[in-house]
């Protein structure tokens, strides 16, 4: 009997999607979206009550949400030493330092040809991996997280870079060329620029991967705060609703984050094609 | 081979100067140790004493290439490949959980793809979702996936396939929706002009032209299946499988294992993205997409 109230919620949410898409404007988009979101919410919560899922495996969102909202103080500890002091720390040095490198290398075709393979391959490779030699080599604190947080950052975005730099065409460089424009001028006036929406791919794509290092490299040693070592402590007390809030606190954290960057990335790169409505 | 030795000549060179680099690192990061334990015994080292007893120590700070190197053939070549000090025995337990959860994710991943194109609904709806998915630190939560798992009296393979599977599931949605959409409007005039039924025109045109987009997320989903189950090897507990040997290794200060562990992690990822880079290549040639 349990099955059909189930039922009744997907189909329900289900039928006033399919009814939405068909006007097919901004807000029905935006509406469909909210709809399939909530109906999944209302689905588990339903889910968990009605077959008495034990909080353990599966705790529902309304204690999740009880949860977050008791333990907000520590959640927000933890969201700045992993966050704030892990994560942007580690983001920002080793996007800065890529960029360095790919303007460095960008004038010698042989370093280029050199690194950019070794540099894919890295890219590919379970970077995650040296979290414990460098929680080994810089101790249990934030800095440790920072320096997998820029390892795990660097190679990716120093490929979409260099990627970047060589985005101008002739015509463009013939022109620079032309005014007897020197380096710098032209890297900064034209290279630079045209680098932009390559770089910003690459820094979208890395918001995610600082997240993940500085919360994974907590698991290997860290002090007595931290989302890693909360969500590792908690799983061990079995208290699954303060590891779901901290699990939101990190969803929320990483969509912030990458918003901001697309923010960002609207402003400067408003140009675009990719941008133009 | 003058083009061959034109490729390869920068990325020796770069090789070389990262060997380098990672030999002066490890005789300066392991000297300190040396120096105290002289200092303790009353012994002064001269320079190039110093520098042979950091290449061997036990635990160093930062082992040497070819400590790592010794590390790494003794665990793939020196065991016997059923001993548990075998990496080859640990990178099958990874490798099996790599597969299954990559299946798993391609499959649903590519059924998730065909969902979204046909319908306008699935794609407003699930679409969004999807992408958000993605800004999840998925792979931090993974400890607790397991133990969710565990508690509920699975262990073994299926959770960390599941967690591989997340994490290749998005890769191949995004490659498979863009694939399965190439298909232009004079293609797709075409074969409605030869009347062909909806199926006809999913399996003559959009599949087939979907393959480029969808070998390219299979590679980049491969490795990050990979990624997934090494980190879901990691929680206490896990004993057997590359990340549960970076783990112990990082408990017991046994960095040579550390180093040989991910070298394996790094081989068993090239070899798997050049498995799907052939396959791939003469899938392609057959069907004359090639490039």
């Amino acid at each position: 009997m349990n099955i059909l109230p189930i039922l009744g919620i997907w189909l329900g949410g289900w039928a006033i999607n399919i009814w939405l898409a068909r006007f097919d404007t901004r807000l029905t988009c935006t509406a469909v979206a909210v709809v399939f979101g909530v109906t999944l919410l209302v689905l588990w919560e339903a889910i968990v009550r009605l077959y008495s899922v034990p909080s353990v495996i599966l705790p529902a969102p309304s204690q999740i949400a009880a949860s977050f909202v008791a333990n907000r103080s520590i959640l927000w500890t933890d969201f700045v030493q992993t966050i704030l002091r892990g994560a942007l720390s580690g983001w920002i040095i080793g996007a800065l330092a890529a960029m360095l490198t790919a303007i460095a290398i960008d004038r010698s075709p042989f370093l280029q040809r050199g690194l950019l393979p070794i540099g894919n391959f890295v890219a590919a490779l379970p970077i995650v991996g040296i979290a414990p030699i460098l929680v080994m080599w810089f101790g249990f604190d934030w800095q440790s997280k920072s320096a997998v947080v820029v390892v795990m950052v660097f190679f990716p975005i120093l490929v979409n870079m260099v990627a970047g730099l060589k985005a101008t065409d002739t015509m463009q460089r013939d022109l620079m060329a032309s005014w007897a424009a020197p380096y710098p001028a032209a890297l900064w006036k034209l290279r630079l620029p045209a680098a932009m929406p390559f770089l910003f791919n690459g820094l979208k794509l890395t918001t995610t991967l600082a997240l993940i290092g500085a919360i994974v490299a907590e698991f290997f040693g860290s002090p007595t705060r931290g989302m890693g070592f909360r969500i590792s402590t908690a799983v061990g007390r079995l208290d699954l609703p303060l590891v779901w809030a901290e699990i939101v606190v990190a969803a929320l954290a990483g969509t912030l984050f990458y918003g901001l960057v697309a923010l960002i990335e609207k402003k400067v790169t408003f140009w675009h094609p990719s941008q133009r409505k | 081979m003058t083009r061959v030795w034109r490729a390869a000549l920068p990325i020796m060179t770069v090789l070389l100067v990262i060997i380098a680099i990672w030999y002066l690192g490890a005789i300066r990061m392991n000297a300190t140790w040396e120096r105290d334990q002289a200092a303790r015994a009353g012994i002064e080292l001269s320079l190039p004493e110093l520098i042979s007893k950091t290449m061997t120590q036990d635990r160093p700070i930062l082992p040497t290439p070819h400590q790592v190197a010794v590390g790494l053939y003794d665990g793939l070549a020196g065991q016997a490949i059923t001993s548990r000090r075998s990496l080859v025995w640990h990178g099958w337990i990874t490798l099996s959980a790599t597969l299954a959860g990559f299946g798993i994710g391609t499959v649903a991943g590519i059924l998730l793809a065909v969902g979204i194109v046909h319908s306008r609904s699935m794609d407003q709806s699930v679409m969004p979702w999807a992408v958000a998915s993605q800004t999840v630190p998925i792979l931090a939560i993974a400890p607790m996936v397991i133990v969710v798992f565990a508690s509920a009296g699975i262990t073994g393979l299926l959770p960390k396939a599941v967690i591989a599977a997340w994490l290749s599931f998005f890769p191949v949605l995004v490659g498979m929706v863009k694939g399965l959409r190439t298909p232009d409007g004079m293609q797709l005039d075409q074969m409605k002009s030869w009347s062909a039924s909806d199926s006809q025109q999913f399996w003559r045109l959009r599949l087939p032209s979907s393959l480029p987009y969808l070998f390219a997320s299979l590679k980049v989903a491969i490795a990050a299946a990979l990624v997934g189950t090494i980190v879901g090897e990691l929680p206490a507990g896990a004993t057997a499988g590359l990340g549960a040997r970076l783990l112990s290794g990082s408990y017991y200060g046994q960095t040579v294992q550390i180093w040989s562990a991910l070298f394996a992690a790094a081989l068993l990822a090239a070899a798997l993205v050049a498995i799907v880079g052939v396959i791939e290549k003469a899938t392609l040639q057959r069907m004359g997409l090639a490039r």
